[in-house]
């Protein structure tokens, strides 16, 4: 069996990287790495969970628009096309001010950058923040 | 972070894990290791076992680390600051505090023994509940071992007194001269993959990538030509839990919410429910339809770790990269493609082509990160910022020969009780964290069926003693009641537990402990008191 990429553990902070197995567009299995300076061979008990939720049948998997209390599938575009005229509305009504923008803990440092970047640059909004305190 | 910011310059982790090794103390307050951080706990372990290292652990709970610990200080929930002082107070009077240390790399340290002066061990006992000659032999122990590291967690940082508890930390490991030095330092446990990260990205309302703040104009200056855009706000932006107030009351509009989950991790649900309910237009990004998605007008999903690719940044500031292990299920995006989407049809154009064009402009604009490129991760285990050039190796531990402020500030502090203390009405005091075999909101874990059996629900945790009082037994349900909200919810006796103390998580969205929990806040940080706070528990 091939150990599979090298991934970074997705909970604590403590940062261990393991091999994540997939099979068939699944993913199947985690084995530690003797030699990650943190992890040295060994997993916490959701470490070595860790693939069970990525193939979980509840995932999303459409963009959805709540319209009249509904919610429905969309498309890409349109769900981001409505994503940006909603928000730059606000903006020119109210200012950058009036958007609030709560960046992620579990997401990587290049989408944190850039969902920084995007509230500052793209919305003049300092409202950006994350779960640290929490 | 703010704390250790005013005292050393960086709020960050000041040392690595792999130093651990050669520490002869910990010293663990306010973080219950074993349950959130097993391999930092498994190491610390490890060192007493095969090096004969010895422990501290200050915790109000027996847990687990505390079982194995040379001391146990079991101090009453908030009395940090105190507990701390009494310390110091000990320290200073036996005279085993480091002077050459003070002398030359500290500012401000008449203030401190002003202060300290103030908690002797009878005063300190009186509010900590911890006896003198304990108090005296942890003091001992920690300063008097050649190499002690301190490590804490929210433990210490979920509170009012959140600023105050940092900086007192910090005049310890200065007092003692435990700080700038291999296998020492004072070293706050970050608890998700990637909040060190999103801190150091600027995620933040202050601050650009690398903590350049936006009321710098140079700075603005130098984003503003980077990012081809002008007019870049000088102003502080709000916090999360600023920005949800604002919710409520109308100021905040619009609200883009990237894989996090406030509607149950956030203190006060039923508030915080009311606030996402208010907002004209809610957008949620996530891989689940989280409690929070379900206030949303748009939902995006986006993909898991397991289908990006991209760097994050542990506890103890190790960059590393992470590959993609699979495509992206059908229908998700990745989330850097959505945010590229959303700028460019708001008319501020993002074209990327991978992550690691992306990185090199983060090395481009963030100096601790500069030398870390996507090449250079490839092939080693990380590197810790800051990183100023390519050749630079990294660096595992930080403030070695001067502060990098200058000279470590000693801000001496004074104890404050917590915003809101048990009395007639709400005679318990109940504290809140999470367990081993769950994280956080539980999004993740509770599709794990081995975790949902390792803790399958919430429970209340209550001291035998507490159990007796209220003629319940295990398993019995009992109404729990705060100034703020209410639940049903069973008990779980657990002698761990002080009398009058009683301890819920936050991992069961249908028995949320954050529908009790209070809003206030750390005045500097905006931390909210998840740990302490006023509840009734009644038989039902």
């Amino acid at each position: 069996m091939i150990p599979g990429a090298l991934v970074v553990c997705p909970f604590c902070g403590c940062g261990c990287v393991f091999h994540l197995a997939v099979r068939d567009g699944r993913a199947v299995g985690i084995t530690p790495i003797n030699s990650h300076p943190v992890s040295r061979g060994s997993l916490c008990i959701k470490g070595w969970k860790a693939h069970e939720f990525i193939n979980h049948p509840a995932r999303l998997r459409s963009p959805l628009i709540r319209e009249h209390g509904i919610v429905r599938e969309a498309s890409w575009d349109e769900a981001l096309d409505l994503v940006a005229k909603r928000l730059c509305e606000i903006k020119e009504k109210h200012g950058g001010n009036a958007l609030g923008f709560f960046s992620s803990a579990k997401v990587t440092n290049e989408e944190n950058y850039l969902f920084m970047k995007m509230a500052r640059a793209a919305f003049g909004s300092n409202n950006i923040d994350h779960c640290a305190r929490l | 972070m703010a704390g250790l910011a005013a005292s050393f310059g960086s709020g960050a982790m000041t040392n690595s894990i792999p130093e651990m090794d050669d520490a002869d103390a910990f010293f663990v307050i306010g973080s219950n290791t074993t349950e959130q951080h097993p391999l930092v706990a498994a190491r610390i372990i490890e060192a007493m076992r095969l090096k004969n290292a010895k422990l501290v652990v200050a915790d109000p709970r027996r847990i687990g680390l505390a079982k194995l610990a040379d001391i146990h200080l079991m101090h009453r929930v908030g009395t940090d600051v105190a507990l701390l002082n009494g310390m110091m107070h000990v320290i200073l009077e036996k005279g085993w505090e480091n002077k050459a240390f003070i002398a030359e790399r500290t500012e401000n340290f008449d203030s401190l023994r002003e202060v300290v002066k103030r908690y002797p061990p009878e005063k300190t006992a009186a509010i900590t509940g911890v006896d003198p000659g304990t108090l005296s032999e942890a003091a001992e122990l920690y300063a008097k071992s050649a190499k002690t590291m301190l490590f804490y967690a929210m433990g210490i940082t979920q509170h009012t007194t959140g600023t105050d508890n940092v900086k007192t930390l910090a005049n310890l490991a200065m007092l003692t001269g435990h700080i700038g030095f291999p296998s020492t330092g004072v070293n706050p446990l970050r608890g998700q993959n990637n909040v060190q990260g999103a801190c150091d990205m600027g995620a933040l309302p202050d601050v650009f990538s690398g903590y350049q703040r936006v009321s710098d104009d140079d700075v603005i200056r130098k984003f503003e030509r980077a990012w081809g855009v002008g007019g870049l706000s000088r102003e502080p932006g709000l916090t999360v839990t600023e920005i949800l107030h604002e919710a409520g009351t109308g100021g905040i509009k619009g609200l883009y919410i990237m894989g996090e989950n406030p509607a149950v991790s956030d203190p006060e649900a039923r508030a915080v429910e009311r606030c996402l309910r208010k907002v004209e237009f809610l957008v949620v990004q996530d891989i689940f339809m989280t409690e929070t998605a379900k206030f949303a007008h748009v939902i995006l999903p986006a993909v898991s770790f397991a289908e990006k690719t991209g760097t994050f940044t542990n506890t103890e500031r190790r960059v590393q990269l992470s590959r993609q292990a699979m495509k992206p299920l059908k229908g998700c995006l990745d989330e850097w493609k959505i945010i590229c989407g959303v700028a460019t049809r708001a008319g501020y154009r993002m074209g990327y082509d991978s992550p690691e064009e992306i990185l090199r402009e983060i090395n481009e604009v963030t100096p601790s990160y500069r030398g870390i490129t996507w090449k250079r991760l490839e092939t080693v285990w990380g590197i810790a910022w800051p990183c100023p050039n390519e050749d630079h190796p990294g660096t595992p531990f930080l403030h070695k020969e001067r502060f990098v402020r200058g000279l470590g500030h000693f801000d001496p502090r004074e104890y404050m009780a917590a915003f809101e203390v048990p009395d007639e009405q709400y005679p318990f005091l109940l504290t809140t964290g999470r367990v081993g075999a769950q994280y956080h909101t539980g999004t993740m874990t509770r599709k794990i069926p081995l975790l949902e059996r390792e803790a399958p629900g919430a429970v209340l945790e209550i001291s035998p003693e507490d159990a007796v009082a209220l003629r319940v037994r295990e398993g019995s349900m009992v109404g729990l009641e705060s100034r703020r909200g209410e639940l049903r919810l069973p008990v779980h006796l657990n002698p761990d537990i002080p009398k009058g103390t009683v301890f819920g998580t936050f991992h069961f969205s249908e028995k949320n402990m954050n529908a009790l929990t209070i809003c206030a806040l750390d005045p500097v940080a905006k931390i909210p008191e998840y740990k302490s706070c006023a509840v009734s528990v009644r038989r039902l």
